[in-house]
């Protein structure tokens, strides 16, 4: 998540990490962390062991992810993945719910 | 190839997505994507966010979701079957073999063999049947994980792995503002961080790779520099050499 400021809110930090920030603490799926004192970007992102990176000459951050289960995971439960076609067209991984799912990263090169 | 695979078992209930993972713009994708004639969703991750939410560290890498959202495998490495190049592609992977065999050596050491590094150590065949199985079996197929399983069998993350991922985006922001000396900074220390993430590594080397021949149907495909020009290449490592530095094996463990 790049960040041009850390005093962002607890839905612009939903948008960019799919952590919902509820009375009981930072949540994705049925795994929850506890906030004292609330919502706070960099106190939340230590929480979770998000490395929060700065660019010194151009004064932009970057939020890595996740780290607090040891794992790329925390839960088995799949993210919502949007993202567009060659046309520009937007899909929701979430939209094949019902079917299963084959999802195959590549690259040209 | 996955194409076939859903043709195959899309009446099961099974859907393929692909999600190309390159910075560039659509166009760097288009020509593989148009040849694949693909019938299900092929989409672009160029932020590479499978990275950061899945735990994709090389290409290619596949995960595999539940009717109910539930990934009941973590991404591995995985094939639609048997590889087959275009003839086209054959040729260059030939070619890449053929100068790494014979570029000149400083020392002694066996040269490495390219095509048995990144090969060898797979039964390619094996991973279709086992989506079969799963397409057929569902939740007692052998090969779904529990929840649980899944989570401890995903890739190993922790604040250096984190700080890796945000150092790609930082590079990934500043490569596509044109902001070259910022994305090589940023690129080399992702690198040093993680560098058991060949996707991060292949799509810096690829970037400037591709400069340097000219472009090129496989422009990408050239991760090293060109020779003669290794003092003017920016990154620590390429491709080549870092291949040669592994196993037979190891570039893409074994799924299964």
């Amino acid at each position: 998540m790049l960040l041009e400021r850390l005093d962002v809110d607890a839905a612009e930090f939903r948008l960019g990490t799919g952590w919902e920030i509820k009375p009981e603490g930072a949540c994705k799926d049925d795994v929850c962390v506890p906030l004292p004192g609330g919502f706070d970007l960099t106190r939340t992102a230590e929480r979770l062991g998000m490395a929060l990176v700065r660019d010194e000459e151009h004064a932009i951050w970057a939020l890595g992810p996740e780290s607090l289960s040891a794992h790329a995971l925390v839960t088995a439960q799949a993210p919502e993945l949007v993202l567009g076609d060659l046309d520009g067209n937007e899909f929701r991984l979430s939209s094949l719910r019902g079917q299963k799912v084959v999802l195959v990263a590549w690259a040209p090169y | 190839m996955w194409q076939a695979l859903r043709t195959e078992l899309h009446p099961l209930g099974v859907e393929i997505v692909t999600v190309s993972l390159e910075l560039s713009g659509p166009e760097a994708s288009r020509p593989f994507i148009e040849a694949a004639h693909p019938e299900h969703p092929s989409l672009l991750d160029p932020t590479h966010r499978m990275d950061a939410l899945f735990g994709v560290v090389n290409i290619p890498n596949v995960i595999w979701i539940d009717e109910n959202g539930v990934i009941v495998r973590p991404a591995e490495p995985g094939w639609p079957g048997e590889t087959v190049y275009p003839e086209s592609m054959r040729q260059m992977l030939a070619e890449r073999a053929r100068a790494v065999a014979e570029a000149p050596k400083a020392d002694a050491s066996p040269r490495p063999d390219l095509i048995k590094l990144l090969s060898g150590g797979q039964d390619r065949a094996a991973y279709p049947d086992a989506i079969r199985d799963w397409a057929h079996n569902g939740t007692s197929s052998l090969y779904a994980m529990s929840p649980d399983e899944v989570v401890a069998a995903s890739q190993p993350r922790g604040m250096e792995q984190s700080r890796a991922a945000a150092h790609f985006e930082l590079a990934n922001h500043f490569w596509r503002s044109g902001q070259r000396e910022a994305a090589i900074r940023h690129f080399n220390e992702c690198h040093r961080l993680q560098p058991d993430n060949w996707t991060y590594k292949r799509q810096a080397w690829s970037l400037v790779g591709n400069e340097r021949v000219g472009g090129g149907d496989f422009g990408r495909f050239s991760q090293v520099p060109v020779p003669g020009e290794e003092a003017d290449w920016p990154f620590a490592s390429n491709f080549d050499a870092d291949v040669a530095k592994l196993e037979p094996g190891q570039y893409y463990p074994n799924t299964f």
